[in-house]
């Protein structure tokens, strides 16, 4: 039972749904990162998302992206960011998982990046470009390792394709609520909630609703079906105004942010 | 026995090892459903029937093996025969594959496409095939490229297509292509993703591939026909590899008929100064499929640089990369000054403007003239032609080439 399960039990048990926020590792740097996760579980996250950034991301929208460009124009390393999760796993309450591109652990090898999150206490992984049927070898390693492997399944998922993907994701199943790349919408497509509410009654795996999550509206209407509520860009795009407004109104905003929302989620 | 080289990819889209699919799950349903109805049009006699008589009528085909006398003589060695694919409309190989895959936008009953581009070629190509089917069209460019290959840009206007400048990353092939595949995962149900080279995820290194076979199978035809017997060697550039794989693919289980695929070689060997993954990169994930990429120790892709925008890219197709594993091709590159050089030499013996893309497989071909010697002949694909390139030239001579 990886920490990510343990999450997950402890919320049902309580009839609780998580709230899964999203940061950029070293957006602007790995020092303020640990603030931010502090904040963030603070004010009640159950479980953070740590995004490894890529040079060549595809699902990711304009705020992600230019997140992750800020990251490695300072030509910041994995080793870094893996060494920085060390000590905020070792403090922080809530497990941290992963987001990370097959790139970038394909070129560390499989075994071998398992191993190095794991060291450095890191839960599993979410890898938006990993294909259920590409992830043969690498999922074999995660159940082994006890290291969540978070599969994806969007609207344009037939349905019997969405339950074979929940058949070999662990931890939990990432739904995404658009077809599209991440980023904030006004509106969120009510079909999401059908959709879920269909996979609900298949699976025993939690199922977390991502993309476009950024105001107390979705989160009423997608909370009630979901077990839990994943939101990236929202904070990231707090984030990139650090330089102007500083750490200590970042670190508010993203505080009162995660308020509205996570209030909206137990209503 | 083992299978013949030519049997790939298997119904993964595996080369080998090499290709396969790493995409989100949002785009599986698309790719699959091209797979399915590609299959199905290669079957389909009236798709076939259609697609050649649009090669022969519209593009031109069949584009000429032209016996370059001058330049022969002024190597001194084997013949030097060109795939004159700089004769086809919109000047370059890549029309062969846009109207091969607008064909099957049109089965699939999507009417808005997108693509990306380098060189701007491919964006031409797919603009005018749109054009030709009435349908929507917008090309994302690299503002570096918006810049450098500026007629282009200007020709995909005048044909009625949205050209997206990307700014991100290098401003270059690959980030004009990240551009697309974003637009893609918010369209794809009503869109279809022309894509330009032998790269991107299954079923796309297979279909490019065998529309761009064209040029390969007539050039198969045409040495029979001119010479009576196959070349002793194939040159073709490498970019993602289009014009070299529809240049190869037909010979590739003539095992007496060496290959030879040019990768840019840049300004020098060192890494961020050439484009060449076959020659100095890794095993790597990059644009949907496993191929030789240039990427650093973390899984980060590298910037490359050569002057010509069409080979400015740090992949390559899945099948250049099982090629080079199987060492059924040889691969090499050749530096920008050297790729400079062999444009001037063929304006000037034969009276013809390569791409700067081509004058690469030229350089290369020059050298391989006068390696095999007299009594051999080579076959060239001059994948373009390179009024596109003028200005950008101009530019470069300016700068000291």
């Amino acid at each position: 039972m990886s920490a990510i399960d343990k999450t997950f039990e402890s919320l049902r048990s309580q009839g609780r749904k998580a709230f899964l926020p999203f940061v950029t590792a070293g957006d602007p740097n790995l020092e303020f990162t640990g603030k931010v996760l502090r904040e963030l579980v603070a004010r009640g996250a159950s479980l953070c998302e740590l995004g490894i950034p890529y040079s060549d991301l595809i699902a990711d929208g304009p705020v992600i992206q230019a997140s992750y460009t800020r990251v490695l124009d300072q030509k910041q390393k994995l080793a870094d960011i893996l060494a920085a999760a060390q000590t905020w796993t070792a403090e922080l309450s809530a497990p941290i998982v992963s987001m990370v591109s097959y790139s970038i652990i394909h070129r560390q090898g499989l075994e071998n990046y398992v191993a190095r999150a794991k060291a450095a206490g890191i839960a599993g992984a979410i890898v938006p470009d990993l294909l259920v049927e590409e992830s043969d070898a690498f999922s074999e390693i995660c159940k082994r390792e006890d290291f969540s492997l978070i599969q994806l399944v969007t609207p344009t998922t037939p349905r019997d394709r969405a339950l074979q993907i929940c058949e070999t994701s662990t931890g939990f199943l990432y739904f995404v609520s658009v077809t599209g790349i991440t980023g904030e919408r006004t509106e969120l497509p009510p079909e999401v909630v059908d959709q879920v509410g269909w996979l609900k009654e298949r699976t025993e795996l939690p199922v977390c609703i991502g993309f476009g999550i950024s105001k107390p509206e979705h989160v009423k209407m997608l909370a009630p079906v979901a077990d839990g509520l994943i939101v990236g860009s929202a904070i990231v795009r707090k984030i990139a105004e650090v330089e102007e407004k500083g750490e200590a109104a970042v670190l508010a905003e993203i505080g009162e942010l995660v308020d509205a929302l996570t209030a909206a989620m137990e209503s | 026995m083992s299978d013949p080289i030519s049997t790939v990819p298997d119904s993964s889209g595996r080369f080998g090892e090499f290709g396969g699919r790493y995409v989100p799950e949002t785009l599986t349903r698309a790719l699959d459903e091209l797979a399915e109805e590609y299959a199905q049009a290669k079957q389909d006699p009236e798709f076939q029937s259609q697609l050649t008589n649009l090669l022969n009528t519209f593009v031109g085909r069949p584009s000429p093996l032209y016996f370059a006398e001058r330049l022969t003589e002024h190597c001194g060695g084997a013949e030097i025969w060109l795939k004159r694919e700089d004769t086809n409309h919109t000047g370059a190989h890549k029309i062969n594959n846009t109207l091969g895959q607008a064909l099957l936008t049109l089965r699939m009953g999507k009417k808005r496409v997108i693509a990306e581009t380098g060189a701007g070629q491919h964006g031409v190509a797919t603009a005018t095939a749109c054009a030709r089917f009435g349908l929507e069209c917008i090309v994302y460019m690299g503002a570096e490229d918006v810049r450098r290959q500026a007629p282009n840009v200007f020709s995909m206007k005048l044909l009625g297509a949205e050209v997206r400048p990307v700014e991100s990353g290098s401003r270059t092939l690959r980030d004009a292509i990240n551009e697309a595949m974003r637009d893609w995962m918010s369209s794809v149900e009503t869109t279809h993703y022309i894509i330009g080279s032998v790269v991107g995820p299954h079923p796309f290194p297979l279909i490019v591939r065998d529309f761009q076979s064209v040029i390969g199978r007539e050039a198969r035809q045409q040495s029979l026909d001119s010479f009576g017997s196959l070349p002793d060697r194939v040159v073709a550039c490498v970019g993602g590899g289009s014009n070299a794989a529809g240049m190869f693919y037909p010979f590739i289980d003539d095992s007496q008929v060496e290959l030879l695929g040019v990768e840019a070689g840049g300004r020098s060997e060192q890494p961020g100064d050439h484009a060449s993954p076959l020659t100095f990169g890794e095993h790597g994930i990059l644009h949907g499929s496993y191929s030789y990429v240039m990427q650093d120790e973390d899984g980060q892709t590298c910037d490359v640089h050569s002057i010509s925008a069409g080979l400015d890219y740090p992949g390559v197709g899945p099948e250049h990369s099982f090629w080079k594993d199987t060492g059924r091709v040889d691969y090499t590159y050749c530096q920008d000054a050297e790729a400079m050089a062999a444009f001037d030499v063929l304006a000037r013996t034969e009276g013809i403007l390569p791409a700067l893309e081509s004058s690469h497989a030229i350089a290369k071909a020059m050298e391989s003239a006068r390696e095999l010697g007299a009594g051999k002949r080579l076959v060239v694909c001059l994948s373009g032609r390179g009024d596109k390139d003028s200005n950008e030239i101009a530019r470069l001579k300016q700068e000291g080439y």
